[in-house]
């Protein structure tokens, strides 16, 4: 466990080392992020609307009961952006990509895919955790600020279209506008950002050490996705707590 | 980024006193040889003796127990000597990148370290695959290849390296007769081309008494003889005797 943590460090670290030159991998780069896009846009789509429905479906009748209509575009626009968007979206890719992440490193290192590559003096760090990282940390924020409007937009649809709330789309945004500031969706989007580097750094890690054939990448794909999520459950809480000041 | 000299000579190997385990099984029991620059070097021996973990640790993706690995008189565990020289491996299994074509494969290692301008990888990988009869085959997936062909492409990888020291793992033990005759001569015209020095791997007889200019015969993780062809074939050693000679023979069957 220990020394996991360790040798993600230092993956990390080595990563950050080799960012400089990452442009000659560009080409990978792009690969990675559009099949990032391709593989999860609908699927992001779908969960916000339905996540930023649910919760006005849940705050939207309490809070009009009690007189404060007024609030309820406020309530649900900081919840989607400021938590479920970031957390949900990244619990998401971290099942999507980051098990694709474990799964194809796995897979080259069971084959020797590796081994090839450093005999041929290419470092796999190089050639295949950094284009992963770089594309991920872009596209994950991106998916994020995305998901925020389509949460958004789930909200307002509910709003309008459920009797007991009953409010418009137009007095949704207006509230939603008076209580969300640029920097609610910025702090969303910057711990998206710091998932992002969790997924990939801890889906990259458990590729690279996968040993023993098919049943060995299938452990590393379970792993990476479990430990991501827990890792990101966890660190959302000290994120939030040190962004809250 | 290593060095791409012209006209580079192979390198000399020394590995002294190698020993590994797995899991308290060791597999290589105090290993000593010396490859000399230029050589063709054949490693015989039964299939678990350790051959194949003896070219990792030559290559630095295993770590010795205990002994130590020179090339050039320099020890590879330490300082950056890996980068210093061209070396190329033919794993056993090929170890083509799957995800790429086999032009790809063949030219991955001139594309990411730039050593060529992209038509002149392009032509160079034509040429080397044409020469190991894989002729227009580069937009081919590694899936689609036979084990026989794949071999052949992580051969032409190899090749298109010019390395200083070239390793191949049973560089024919798919190949029908006739590739196999293809892939010795490749293996003595590129010796003779630039003096790479050759580590084989083979269990492949016609091979190893064909090609090499030394043999030596491992056993249960040591060597149980060096030498010349000739002296090889001298040797008293009964348990290289058994495995030089083995051959199957019906009548043996049926008088046991
Ligand atoms: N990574 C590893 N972990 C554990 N044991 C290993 C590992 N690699 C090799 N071994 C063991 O080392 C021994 C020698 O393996 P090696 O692959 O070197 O044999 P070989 O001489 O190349 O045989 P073959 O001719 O069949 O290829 C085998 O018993 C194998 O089980
Ligand atoms: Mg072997």
């Amino acid at each position: 466990m220990f020394q996991n943590v360790g040798e993600m460090v230092i993956l990390l670290w080595r990563s950050l080392l080799a960012m400089p030159r990452c442009w000659r991998q560009r080409e990978k780069i792009f690969d990675q992020f559009f099949e990032i896009g391709n593989a999860s846009l609908l699927m992001v789509c779908i969960l916000s609307f339905f996540i930023g429905g649910v919760i006005a479906l849940q705050t939207g009748p309490v809070l009009v009961e009690r007189g404060l209509a007024n609030a309820v575009g406020g309530v649900v626009g900081i919840s989607i952006c400021k938590e479920l968007a970031p957390v949900m979206m990244s619990i998401l890719i971290a099942g999507r990509i980051g098990s694709a992440m474990a799964a194809e490193i796995g897979s080259m290192r069971v084959y020797q895919e590796i081994d090839a590559l450093r005999t041929m003096n290419i470092s796999p760090i190089h050639y295949l955790v950094v284009p992963r990282l770089v594309a991920i940390a872009v596209a994950l924020p991106l998916l994020v600020i995305f998901a925020i409007l389509v949460g958004w937009l789930g909200g307002a649809f509910v709003c309008s279209a459920n009797s007991r709330i009953d409010i418009s789309f137009a007095a949704f945004f207006t509230t939603l506008r008076d209580i969300v500031q640029i920097k609610d969706v910025v702090n969303g989007v910057f711990k998206s950002f710091v998932f992002a580097w969790v997924i990939g750094v801890v889906s990259c890690h458990q590729g690279l050490i996968t040993i023993g054939g098919p049943r060995g990448i299938g452990r590393s794909v379970t792993k990476a996705v479990v430990n991501s999520i827990v890792l990101i459950v966890i660190l959302d809480y000290i994120l939030t707590r040190i962004l809250l000041r | 980024m290593s060095s791409p000299q012209p006209n580079h000579q192979g390198i000399g190997v020394q590995v002294r006193g190698l020993r590994k385990s797995f899991n308290r099984h060791e597999v290589l029991k105090g290993v000593d040889f010396e490859v000399k620059p230029g050589e063709i070097f054949v490693l015989m021996g039964p299939s678990g003796s350790g051959k194949s973990v003896l070219l990792k640790h030559v290559i630095g993706l295993e770590q010795p127990d205990e002994g130590e690995i020179l090339l050039e008189g320099k020890p590879i565990q330490s300082s950056n000597v890996l980068d210093e020289y061209r070396l190329a491996m033919v794993f056993q299994s090929g170890a083509l990148l799957n995800s790429l074509t086999v032009g790809e494969n063949v030219g991955l290692y001139l594309t990411e370290h730039r050593l060529k301008p992209p038509e002149e990888i392009d032509r160079i990988v034509a040429d080397t695959l044409e020469v190991l009869g894989l002729k227009g085959t580069e937009e081919k997936m590694p899936s689609e290849l036979s084990g026989g062909m794949k071999k052949r492409v992580a051969i032409a990888r190899a090749l298109v390296i010019e390395p200083q020291l070239i390793l191949y793992d049973e560089p024919t033990s798919e190949l029908d007769p006739l590739s196999s005759v293809v892939i010795a001569e490749e293996i003595v015209k590129l010796n003779e081309r630039i003096r790479v020095t050759s580590l084989v791997v083979s269990h492949d007889r016609d091979l190893a008494f064909g090609v090499a200019h030394r043999i030596a015969v491992i056993n249960d993780g040591t060597i149980l003889a060096i030498g010349t062809p000739e002296e090889i074939k001298r040797c008293q050693n009964p348990l290289v005797r058994d495995f030089l000679n083995a051959s199957f023979r019906r009548a043996d069957l049926h008088s046991a």
